[in-house]
């Protein structure tokens, strides 16, 4: 009887908990996005900004994510399985996104690509401008996004250990072809994992990109700041259909993935 | 000449794993390296496979000197103590995958497949995937796959180490046929003596990153080079500086001049073999191998006093 009542209790807690701070304030964007029926929503999502807007996330995912996919397989496959001097270093650098508040992270690249940064002014004479522009936006998804694949594929990595990589090797594969059909597959359920995590985090980051972009309507506007506009501009209907579409995005990321996945995989 | 192995040293760090060691396989042999844990033994085969650089010293594979070539080029079979399946592919799959890297027709490659199939016993089983296969199974797609790429030598690495003794004894003769079928030279590791007499036509003997003997299995039981490779062989008494097999022992009711008083401390029957643990009159203790007949003739108890012969013993100087 206890142990029922106990499971009942905990099950109620559980949903009440992800109810209350998920479930809710995500129904009641969807239920504010059709309030006045589909019209108004996707007039909201189809005006020029707003395109530009969502375009521009598109853009900073495409970029960020699979450099942040390739640099985490080599980094995760650099700190597991080899020591180099610094790694305890690098290892710590790598969770530095998830300790600093993305603001100062925004101020951070400021500092150093900014007018009177430390490149900045370098590249200002090839006539790159890198803050209040699209590469100081990328750069900062970028970094907010980083930890995700590295830190998913690391312990999957230590845990499949390098037998089957050596058996691949005397069986005749190059490095290449063993890293292909070997290791690929074998971390490739927390490499989904980690580039899902880190799509999720690049279409949602605001705080970083909000310092570096200079907010320009149409300009240098991303989907989660044309939302803040919307907002402060009293269209909630703009703010909420808006973010339903990031919404919308972040869930067919996870669909997409977890599909290709089980299109290749075996298990 | 099979494998030739010079002057191989290997260290890591501090640890000496192997010095200055030297062997050779005879052409389509089938050689054990024998010795405890930490003797090096696994080293020196992962040094002939490529797994491993030495610090000095060379490997010739098939008379080509292959000290250079990285593991996927020295046409060498591994078998390792985990099995190292590939988890995410098929028996099928785990056993074409060298074939496949290969290139080779995708007919040619299902009919190979097949064929090893049948030979390791595992003909119904390639749709499975490896975490629905037992240990033994796995550890025979293992050498399925070993042998796919018809290599020119085949290593196992403990290969029955993690299996129970059941199926390590069945694996064990299998792999002797096996080797009778299809002649590969062949270097296993193992740190059992039994396993290593079972199956070898030749025991390299490891101890501390040096080889302490090389010979067939008998030869080695019976003239131990030194007194590491006695104990480590077969069971041994210590009496002093001497070291005595216990079926050397012989037991008697009756003092013959050649013989030590000695008092019965226990009598284990351990179904065909008894065992005679005694006391000798200077306090020291060894014990016996009898056969049963032996031991009832005798009518042997606890405490009775008999004589013990202990002369077949022997003694290594400066070692």
């Amino acid at each position: 009887m206890t142990t029922r009542a106990s499971r009942l209790t905990l099950r109620t807690i559980a949903l009440g908990y992800l109810g209350l701070l998920v479930a809710a304030p995500v129904g009641l964007v969807c239920y504010r996005t059709f309030e006045h029926g589909i019209g108004p929503a996707w007039d909201a999502v189809t005006t020029p900004d707003a395109i530009h807007a969502f375009k521009l996330t598109i853009l900073m995912v495409i970029v960020a994510v699979p450099a942040n996919t390739v640099f985490g397989v080599i980094m995760a496959l650099a700190l597991v399985r080899h020591r180099f001097p610094g790694r305890a270093l690098v290892n710590a650098a790598i969770d530095l996104p998830f300790a600093v508040s993305p603001v100062v992270i925004g101020l951070a690249l400021i500092l150093v690509y900014g007018q009177g940064g430390w490149f900045g002014s370098w590249l200002a004479e090839q006539g790159i401008q890198v803050i209040f522009a699209t590469p100081g936006m990328i750069l900062a998804t970028m970094f907010v996004s980083l930890p995700f694949v590295v830190r998913e594929v690391m312990p999957v990595l230590r845990e499949i250990g390098t037998e089957q990589e050596q058996a691949a090797s005397t069986l005749g594969a190059s490095g290449w072809q063993t890293f292909w059909r070997i290791t690929l597959p074998a971390i490739r359920w927390a490499l989904t994992y980690g580039v899902v995590l880190a799509t999720a985090r690049a279409l949602g980051e605001f705080g970083a990109v909000s310092v570096v972009s200079g907010k320009l309507q149409g300009q240098t506007e991303t989907a989660t700041l044309f939302v803040e506009n919307q907002f402060h501009q009293f269209n909630l209907t703009g703010a909420y259909a808006a973010s339903f579409v990031l919404a919308m995005l972040a869930i067919g990321t996870l669909l997409s993935m977890n599909l290709l996945n089980r299109r290749r995989g075996a298990d | 000449m099979g494998i030739s192995v010079q002057n191989v040293s290997k260290h890591f760090g501090d640890f000496a794993a192997l010095t200055d060691v030297s062997i050779d396989v005879p052409d389509g042999s089938l050689t054990a390296l024998l010795g405890p844990s930490g003797s090096g033994k696994s080293t020196l085969l992962r040094v002939i496979a490529g797994l491993e650089s030495p610090d000095a010293g060379t490997v010739c594979i098939s008379g080509t000197n292959a000290t250079a070539l990285p593991a996927q080029k020295r046409d060498v079979g591994f078998v390792f103590q985990h099995y190292a399946a590939f988890k995410h592919l098929n028996v099928h799959q785990n056993v074409a995958f060298g074939l496949k890297i290969r290139k080779r027709p995708k007919a040619e490659i299902d009919r190979r497949v097949d064929e090893l199939l049948e030979l390791v016993h595992l003909s119904g089983l390639a749709q499975r995937y490896p975490t629905q296969l037992s240990g033994g199974q796995r550890q025979r797609m293992a050498l399925a796959r070993a042998l796919a790429v018809e290599p020119k030598v085949l290593l196992l690495d403990e290969p029955f180490g993690a299996l129970d003794a059941r199926v390590r004894k069945d694996l064990r003769i299998w792999l002797r046929r096996l080797h009778d079928e299809v002649h590969v030279t062949t270097i296993f590791v193992t740190h059992d003596q039994e396993e290593a007499m079972d199956v070898a036509e030749q025991i390299v003997v490891m101890n501390d990153g040096r080889i302490e003997q090389v010979g067939e299995p008998r030869d080695l039981y019976e003239h131990p080079a030194n007194e590491f490779v006695m104990s480590f062989v077969g069971p041994v008494n210590r009496l002093g500086d001497e070291l005595v097999r216990p079926h050397d022992i012989e037991v008697m009711l009756e003092p013959n001049g050649t013989t030590d008083e000695a008092m019965i401390d226990r009598v284990v029957h351990l179904g065909f073999e008894v065992r005679v643990e005694f006391t000798l009159n200077d306090g020291r203790q060894a014990w016996a191998q009898l056969t049963r007949e032996e031991a009832d003739a005798l009518e042997l108890e606890q405490g009775q006093i008999v004589y013990v012969r202990t002369d077949r013993s022997r003694a290594f100087t400066g070692s």
